[in-house]
């Protein structure tokens, strides 16, 4: 099992996948014009890591902001996790908000509405 | 012909506008145009909060325009400025505005404009569930618009979606939103 990163850049987040640990990161700023492209390679580790999961697996989404094109391709990465989680491994998905920012709550209460993963809405200081 | 300049500025003084441009929408030139509205946001010290709202929707806004760019005929004469877009961003009393043009095919006028009057009929919950249904049913495109941006700017200001369409010639309209933000 391998550890993963990708350095963030102005408009798309840094993400850490250590496989070995069971940790998965994405961090900072996900607003690209293709976000499909930058999200394949995340999607298809999480494929792999699925065949052997750890048998315990933490989630950390600290997003400062993100555009709709990417919510859909995070709504595919939630839904890896979620098939993760349904064939037995523990999963739990920490999903940090900036105090005040409501809107950032509110879409991860919408992903929380949708995947059948537990989620921990977590209130950080700005 | 001369281009009143003055005639240019003034107009964009009374509006306060903090940053317009026309011409061919670009990855790049999104990325420029993002790294000054952020600064700008910031040298005013805008609070965190309407800072987020104002950058989240200009994103959505700019990035409509960029993916709608990929639909109209490239290089063929006459019709090379359907490519061209315009947009303006200001803030009059506590309210930003952005305001977004460009053409449209005129046979996509009536989908768009059913669209648009849709989502301004929804309310603040209905928006909610209509955004979680898109999400998780909608198909995305190529290029990664999943048609979630309207919606988004919708739910994310609070306010309708004012819009307008101009005929332009046979083929074409010219499409204008103009989106408020305020506290």
């Amino acid at each position: 099992m391998e550890k993963i990163t990708i350095e963030g850049t102005p408009k798309t987040p840094t993400i850490n996948f250590d496989m070995e640990k069971g940790a998965l990161e994405i961090k900072g700023r996900s607003i690209p014009e293709n976000s499909i492209e930058f999200y394949k390679p995340l999607v298809e580790w999480l494929e792999k890591y699925g065949s052997k999961p750890k048998s315990s697996t933490s989630v950390n989404i600290q997003l400062e902001y993100f555009n709709t094109s990417s919510s859909k391709c995070i709504l595919d990465v939630f839904k890896k996790l979620e098939a993760i989680h349904k064939n037995g491994s523990e999963i739990i998905i920490n999903w940090y908000y900036e105090q005040d920012d409501e809107d950032m709550l509110e879409a991860g209460e919408d992903y929380q509405a949708i995947i059948n993963v537990p989620f921990k809405m977590i209130e950080v200081q700005e | 012909m001369m281009v009143d300049i003055y005639d240019f500025y003034d107009k964009m003084e009374r509006n306060n506008i903090m940053l317009s441009f026309k011409g061919d929408i670009t990855s790049e030139l999104l990325t420029s145009i993002l790294q000054i509205m952020e600064s700008k946001l910031d040298n005013m010290q805008e609070e965190p909060k309407i800072k987020k709202k104002v950058y989240n929707v200009l994103v959505e806004c700019l990035q409509n325009l960029y993916h709608h760019m990929d639909d109209m005929p490239q290089n063929v004469g006459p019709d090379d400025k359907a490519r061209s877009a315009i947009f303006m961003i200001g803030k009059v009393d506590n309210q930003y505005n952005i305001i977004t043009g460009n053409y449209i095919k005129s046979r996509n006028v009536s989908g768009l404009k059913n669209r648009l009057d849709e989502i301004n009929k929804l309310t603040k919950e209905e928006l909610k569930d209509y955004y979680k249904m898109v999400l998780n049913n909608g198909e995305m495109s190529d290029k990664g618009g999943g048609g979630l941006g309207m919606i988004d700017i919708a739910r994310k200001t609070g306010e309708k979606l004012n819009y307008n369409f101009m005929p332009v010639d046979d083929s074409y309209s010219f499409f204008s939103l103009n989106i408020k933000i305020s506290q």
